[in-house]
C-alpha cells in the first residue's frame, strides 16, 4: 500500500490544459441570450487525460477493497463480486437502453426483471416482488409505508406504533420516523432473543407492525420468532423483515415462512452487486399477500409470452413511486446473472458456507484468547466479540484494534454495532473466502492480543503502515472543510506544516 | 471521579440546573454527559422567548460519536441562550456546570425544581450506570 | 461450486475445529419446521459460459437503432477512461469509507466531487449524493421544511412543469411528513411556469419553491423571477436542474438577486450511462449555513496525529446509524460508483469541455427542431429558449407515429399524452452532442413516413 498521498485533482494540471481527446470543437454561436449564461466557469481541473488517468489510478491504490483484501465487516456480506455479472449488465444493449424504450424493444431486459422477481420471492417465501426501491434504507421505507397503508385501507387509523428491537440498525428507528410512526424499542435478551414478555406488553391496538432481522444483528438466529409472529399478528400488526442478514438462511429458511409480511433484500449484500465505495445498492421489496396491492410501481408484469410495466393505472393502491425510473437496473441485472450462476443449489450452498465460515473463525478466536458476546450459541454467518475484558486490563478499545488490523493488511470488522455489546467487533468472514484467509485473519487477531498483552501504547498508535493515520474527526467537524477553495490554500498550508 | 457539584440539581438525563438570583435557571449537561460523548463539535441552542414545555428537546449537543437531546428539566420560558458556544463548543467539556452552560430559563412553576434530583440521588443514578 | 473455493479436506478441517460433525449441525437453532424444501423458481445454475449466451441475446433484443429520447435521462459521450477507472476493483469493490485511513481514494474522489458539483450548481456546499434525482428533490423539500423557520404551513409549491415522476416521488416519500403540495400550472404558450399564477399565494405561507431548470418540456424558466419571488416572500427557493446545462447556464446560486439556498438534480448526463434507467444518481447542494441540514453523507478534509492532511467522513451525528429515530434522513448510502465515474467525467471534460458540450446539445436540439417543422403538419409546442429538448405537436395520433418511428429503427421522443392530457398528440424529442446531421435527417424522414402512414 503505498505511503503517498495525491494532491486534489484541482492542483494538478495548468489553466488552459484540456483533455483534447474529449473536447468538442468550438464552432458553434451559443444560442441563448447572455442573461441566462454563466459569468464564471464552474470550478472543475484543467487537466490533460494523462493526468486525469494517473490520479484516479493512484487514488484507486489507497484504498481496501474486496478485490484486494478480506473484509469481515459484520452485516455488510462483503463477498466476492463476480466480474461476469458486471461485464454482462453491461452489455450495449442493456447499457444503452433509455428507461423509455418503447416495451416492444424492451423484451430481453423485462425478462431479465421478471425472473429476478419471481426468484426473489422463491427464495424468501413472498408472493410479490418490486425492484424499485433504490437501498435498503429504502426498501424499509417502502416496507413501513405500505404496511401504514394497509391499516389505513382498513380504517385502522389509529396504529403508528412500529417496534423496533434495541440492537437495532439505525435505519430502522430513522425510517419509522420518516412514515409519520413512533418507535418503541424492545429489549433483547442476555441470550441474545429479543423479549418475549416484554413484547406482549407492548403490543396493542396501536401497534402497526415490529421491524425484525432474522438472524438477528447480535448474529444468532431469532429462536422464538414464530412466537414472535404470534404475538404481534394477534394483535393486528404486521411483520417486517430486514433482510440484511439474509446472507445466513439464502435456501436454508423462508422468511414468508416465519410468519413476515413483507421483507426488504439487499441485493448488495446477499446478491453480491458492488459496494461502489458506498453504492449504488438496492433495496428490492417482497410481500405476502396482504401487501400485494400497496407495491411501489413499476413492476413487471407478464401477458401470454410478453413481458409489461404494471404501473400506478393498474396498482391503484400503490404506494407510489420511489424513482425518477424504476429503480437501479444496472445493479438488478448484476443480481440476477449472479442468482443465475448460483442457482437452487448455490442459493443453500451460500447459507452453508457462510455459517460454517463464520462458526470456523469464532471456535478459532475464542481458542485464541477472545471473549464471545454470546459463548453458548452457534454463529449464524457472522458473530460477536467483545474486547471489553482487553479495554479494562490495557485500556484499549475496539477501534485500536481495528486500526491494527489494517496495518496488517485485513479490513476491520465492523465496530460498535451492535450498540448493546460493549466494544465488540461483528465478524462476517462470507462463503467467497478460503480457509487459508481465514486462518490468516485468525492469526492477525492473535498477533494484535499479544502486542495488546506486551504493549498496549503500541496498540494505540495504530495504524502505522497506512497512507494517514489516525485522524482528526472533532477537528473535521469543527473547523469543516467540505470542498477545496483556491482563495484558502495560503491558510492550509500554514496549518498543514508541522511533520517532524 | 465525575464531577456533582452539591449546590445543584439534575435530572435522569443528565442535565444539570442552577437557581440564579433573579428567578430564572441555567441549565447545562453534566460531567458524565460530557465525558460520555467527547469533544463537542457542535451545539444546537433554543431561541430566546422559546416557550418550552417540561421534558420537551430544547437543544442538541453534538459530538463526532453522538448527537444526544436536551430535555428541559421544567416548563417555562427560554430568556438567554450561551452564543459563546458556538465558536467554542469545547467548554462544555472544559467547564461543564460553569462556562458550559447552555441556556436560561423562566419556569412557569419555580417551586417544580424541588422535585428534581440533588447530587447524591445523581451519584446514585449513575453508580447504577457503573458496569 | 460457483464462488465458494471450499475442498472437501478444507471442510472437514474446520467441522473438526468447530466440533461439529456435519454441516448442518450448524444450523440446529432453526426450526426443523421452518426449513425449506426447495425453491420453486430458481432453476439449475448456468456457467459462465452458458449465462453469457442468454444475456447476449436479451440484449440484442434490446438495442435500437437511433435514441432521440430524453425525459430525464440522457445519451451523451462518455470518454472511455471514465468506466475503465471505475471499474477498477479497488473502487468497484470498496465499501462505505468508515474506515477512513483504508478509504483515502474513496474520500478524497467525493471530496473532489464535492467541490465541483457545489460550484457547477453555485453553491457552498455539496454532500455526496443521493439515489437519484427525484429522490435528492424529496430530500431537499423536507430539508427546506426544517430550514425554513419563519414559515409553519409545510406547504411547498411544485410546478406542473416539473417531471411529473419527481412530482410523484416527492409525494411518496414526504406523505407521512404533513407535508402538502401545490402544483403552479405553466403557461400553455411558453411552457414556463406562470408567474401570474404565483402572486396568488403572495399573502399565503409557503415553505418552498421549487423550480425547474430546464423543465420537462425542454423550456428554460425565468428563474431570476422566480428566484426573486421566493426571496421577497420568505419562501425558500430549490433549484432542480440538469448538471450538463450548468456548465453553461446561470447556476441556482447565482439567480435573481441572491440566488436559491438549496439546489439539486439528476447527475446521470456527467458519466453514467443510460443502463435502462439506473442506477444514477442525485446531487444536493446548498449554502453553508444549511449544512447541518444536509442528509446523507458528507466528506471532510482534516489532518492526521501527524500533521499530514486526509479525508473522513464527518458530520456523521446527523446520521441514521448514530442519531437513529432523529436522524435527518433514514438514508444509509451514496451511489459511490456513479459518483466516482461522475467527477472522471468532470475532470476530463473540464469547464471548457462542459460548456462546449452544452452549446453543442443545445445546437443540436434547435436543428431538430427545425428539421422536424419542415415534416408537414409537425409544428413546436413551446418556443425558445430551450435547452436539448422540443416537444413537438403532431397532426396525427402519436402512439402510432412514434410505432411508426420505432420500426424505422429510431426512438422518436416521449409521448406526453399520458402526463399531460391536454397537450393531445405531442412528443417530446431530444438530441444531444452525439446526434449528427446524418442522424436528424434519418428522424425528419422516419417522422414524415410514420406521420403520412398513420394518417
Amino acid at each position: 500500500m503505498s505511503s503517498m498521498t495525491e494532491p486534489l485533482v484541482f492542483e494538478l494540471g495548468q489553466p488552459g490544459r484540456v483533455a483534447g481527446a474529449q473536447l468538442p470543437r468550438e464552432d458553434l454561436p451559443i444560442g441563448l441570450p447572455q442573461a441566462m449564461l454563466r459569468s464564471s466557469p464552474p470550478l472543475l481541473p484543467e487537466v490533460s487525460e494523462l493526468d486525469v488517468v494517473r490520479h484516479y489510478t493512484r487514488l484507486s491504490q489507497l484504498n481496501f477493497s474486496i478485490d484486494t483484501q478480506h473484509y469481515p465487516l459484520g452485516s455488510c456480506t462483503m463477498k466476492y463480486n463476480p466480474r461476469g455479472c458486471n461485464t454482462l449488465a453491461m452489455l450495449p444493449g442493456f447499457l444503452n437502453r433509455h428507461p423509455f424504450a418503447d416495451e416492444a424493444v424492451s423484451q430481453g431486459f423485462l425478462a431479465c426483471l421478471f425472473e429476478l422477481q419471481e426468484m426473489l420471492a422463491s427464495v424468501t417465501g413472498m408472493s410479490a416482488f418490486s425492484l424499485t426501491p433504490m437501498a435498503g434504507a429504502q426498501g424499509e421505507l417502502t416496507g413501513v409505508a405500505m404496511i401504514r397503508a394497509y391499516h389505513l385501507d382498513r380504517g385502522d387509523i389509529g396504529r403508528t406504533q412500529i417496534i423496533v428491537p434495541d440492537a437495532a440498525h439505525g435505519t430502522n428507528p430513522a425510517t419509522a420516523t420518516m412514515c409519520g410512526c413512533t418507535v418503541t424499542e424492545l429489549r433483547t435478551r442476555p441470550d441474545g432473543d429479543v423479549d418475549i414478555d416484554t413484547l406482549k406488553n407492548i403490543v396493542g391496538p396501536e401497534t402497526a407492525g415490529i421491524m425484525l432481522t432474522n438472524p438477528s444483528t447480535l448474529g444468532v438466529f431469532e429462536r422464538r420468532i414464530g412466537d414472535v409472529a404470534e404475538i404481534v399478528h394477534g394483535a393486528g400488526g404486521l411483520l417486517y423483515y430486514d433482510g440484511a442478514n439474509l446472507n445466513a438462511i439464502l435456501g436454508k429458511a423462508l422468511p414468508g415462512d416465519m410468519g413476515f409480511d413483507v421483507i426488504h433484500v439487499n441485493l448488495h449484500k446477499t446478491f453480491s452487486t458492488p459496494h461502489g465505495g458506498g453504492g449504488p445498492g438496492s433495496g428490492a421489496v417482497g410481500v405476502g399477500d396482504k401487501l400485494e396491492p400497496f407495491l411501489p410501481t413499476p413492476i413487471v408484469g407478464c401477458q401470454g409470452d410478453r413481458f409489461r410495466w404494471v404501473g400506478e393505472a393498474d396498482r391503484p393502491k400503490s404506494i407510489g413511486r420511489l424513482s425518477a425510473f424504476m429503480g437501479n437496473a444496472g445493479v438488478l441485472l448484476r443480481a440476477y446473472v449472479y442468482m443465475r450462476m448460483l442457482g437452487d443449489e448455490g442459493m443453500e450452498r451460500v447459507a452453508n458456507y457462510s455459517t460454517l465460515n463464520a462458526n470456523y473463525v469464532m471456535a478459532e478466536l475464542e481458542d485464541a484468547g477472545f471473549d464471545l458476546a454470546f459463548p453458548g450459541r452457534r454463529a449464524s454467518h457472522e458473530f460477536v466479540v467483545t474486547l471489553r475484558r482487553q479495554a479494562k486490563e490495557h485500556n484499549i478499545t475496539a477501534m485500536d484494534f481495528a486500526k491494527a488490523l489494517l496495518d496488517r493488511g485485513f479490513h476491520a470488522p465492523t465496530t460498535y454495532f451492535p450498540l448493546l455489546v460493549p466494544e465488540c467487533l461483528l465478524i462476517e468472514p462470507t462463503e467467497t473466502e478460503s480457509k487459508e484467509t481465514l486462518d490468516g485473519f485468525v492469526a492477525a487477531m492473535a498477533e494484535i492480543l499479544a502486542d495488546v498483552q506486551a504493549d498496549p501504547d503500541r496498540l494505540r498508535e495504530a495504524p502505522v503502515a497506512m497512507p494517514v493515520r489516525r485522524l482528526d474527526e472533532v477537528r473535521a467537524a469543527r473547523h469543516l472543510d467540505v470542498r477545496y477553495q483556491p482563495d484558502a490554500t495560503e491558510t492550509d498550508q500554514t496549518e498543514r506544516s508541522s511533520a517532524p | 471521579m465525575t464531577e456533582i457539584p452539591n449546590d445543584l440539581r439534575y435530572t435522569k438525563d443528565h442535565e444539570w440546573v442552577r437557581e440564579q438570583d433573579d428567578g430564572t435557571l441555567a441549565i447545562g449537561i453534566t460531567d458524565h454527559a460530557q465525558a460520555a460523548l467527547g469533544d463537542l463539535v457542535f451545539v444546537e441552542l433554543p431561541v430566546v422567548e422559546d416557550v418550552i414545555g417540561s421534558g420537551a428537546v430544547c437543544a442538541v449537543v453534538e459530538s463526532v460519536k453522538a448527537a444526544s437531546d436536551v430535555y428541559s428539566p421544567l416548563a417555562g420560558t427560554i430568556t438567554e441562550a450561551n452564543t459563546a458556544l458556538a465558536d467554542a463548543p469545547e467548554l462544555v467539556n472544559s467547564d461543564p456546570y460553569g462556562e458550559g452552560w447552555l441556556f436560561r430559563l423562566r419556569p412557569d412553576a419555580p417551586t417544580e425544581i424541588e422535585e428534581l434530583l440533588d447530587n447524591e440521588d445523581y451519584a446514585r443514578l449513575l453508580t447504577e450506570y457503573d458496569d | 461450486m460457483p464462488f465458494i473455493p471450499h475442498t472437501p479436506s478444507d471442510t472437514a478441517g474446520m467441522l473438526r475445529a468447530i466440533g461439529a460433525g456435519t454441516i448442518d449441525e450448524l444450523f440446529e437453532e432453526i426450526p426443523k419446521d421452518l426449513r425449506c424444501a426447495g425453491l420453486e423458481a430458481v432453476p439449475e445454475a448456468l456457467s459462465e459460459l452458458e449465462i453469457g449466451r442468454l444475456m447476449r441475446e436479451r440484449a440484442a433484443l434490446d438495442e435500437v437503432g437511433l435514441n432521440f429520447l430524453g425525459a430525464g435521462a440522457y445519451e451523451h459521450h462518455i470518454p472511455a477512461a471514465v468506466w475503465e477507472l471505475t471499474t477498477r476493483g479497488e473502487f468497484y469493490s470498496a465499501y462505505t469509507p468508515y474506515q477512513a485511513e483504508a478509504s483515502q481514494g474513496t474520500l478524497q474522489v467525493i471530496y473532489e466531487y464535492q467541490t465541483m458539483m457545489a460550484s457547477l450548481t453555485g453553491l457552498e456546499v455539496s454532500n455526496a449524493s443521493l439515489y437519484d434525482g427525484a429522490s435528492a428533490l424529496a430530500e431537499a423539500v423536507l430539508m427546506a421544511v426544517r430550514a425554513n423557520r419563519r414559515s409553519q404551513s409545510r406547504r411547498i409549491l411544485l410546478p406542473a412543469s416539473l417531471h411529473p415522476h419527481y412530482r410523484a416521488v416527492v409525494r411518496t416519500i414526504t406523505a407521512s411528513q404533513g407535508i402538502s403540495v401545490t402544483e403552479l400550472p405553466y403557461d400553455r404558450e411558453t411552457g414556463r411556469s406562470d408567474l401570474q399564477a404565483l402572486d396568488c399565494y403572495a399573502e399565503e405561507d409557503v415553505t418552498a419553491l421549487v423550480i425547474a431548470q430546464p423543465n420537462v418540456f425542454g423550456v428554460l424558466e425565468d428563474v431570476d423571477a422566480l428566484a426573486d419571488w421566493a426571496l421577497d416572500h420568505g419562501v425558500l427557493g430549490i433549484g432542480v436542474v440538469n448538471p450538463m446545462a450548468m456548465g453553461l447556464l446561470k447556476p441556482p446560486g447565482d439567480w435573481g438577486r441572491e440566488g436559491v439556498s438549496i439546489a439539486c438534480g439528476e447527475g446521470q448526463p456527467l458519466g453514467v450511462p443510460l443502463s435502462s434507467g439506473g442506477p444514477y444518481f442525485g446531487f444536493l447542494t446548498c449554502r453553508e449555513a444549511l449544512v447541518r441540514q444536509l442528509p446523507g453523507r458528507l466528506v471532510g478534509r482534516t489532518l492526521d496525529v501527524d500533521g499530514k492532511p486526509g479525508f473522513t467522513l464527518t458530520l456523521q451525528a446527523r446520521e441514521q446509524h448514530i442519531r437513529r429515530s432523529r436522524a435527518t434522513s433514514n438514508i444509509c448510502t451514496n451511489q459511490g460508483l456513479m459518483v466516482t465515474a461522475a467527477t472522471i467525467f468532470m475532470s476530463l471534460l473540464g469547464p471548457e469541455g462542459l460548456k462546449r458540450v452544452a452549446v453543442r446539445c443545445q445546437a443540436r436540439a434547435a436543428a431538430l427542431a427545425e428539421a422536424a417543422v419542415m415534416v408537414s403538419g409537425v409544428e413546436i409546442a413551446f418556443p425558445e429558449p430551450r435547452f436539448h429538448e422540443v416537444a413537438l405537436r403532431l397532426p396525427v395520433p402519436a402512439g402510432r407515429v412514434l410505432e411508426g418511428m420505432r420500426e424505422c429503427g429510431v426512438l422518436g421522443g416521449v409521448h406526453l399524452e399520458s402526463w399531460y392530457p391536454e397537450l393531445g398528440d405531442t412528443i417530446l424529442a431530444c438530441a444531444t452532442e452525439t446526434k449528427t446531421d446524418r442522424d436528424i435527417e434519418a428522424y425528419a424522414l422516419a417522422l414524415q413516413a410514420a406521420i403520412e402512414s398513420a394518417g
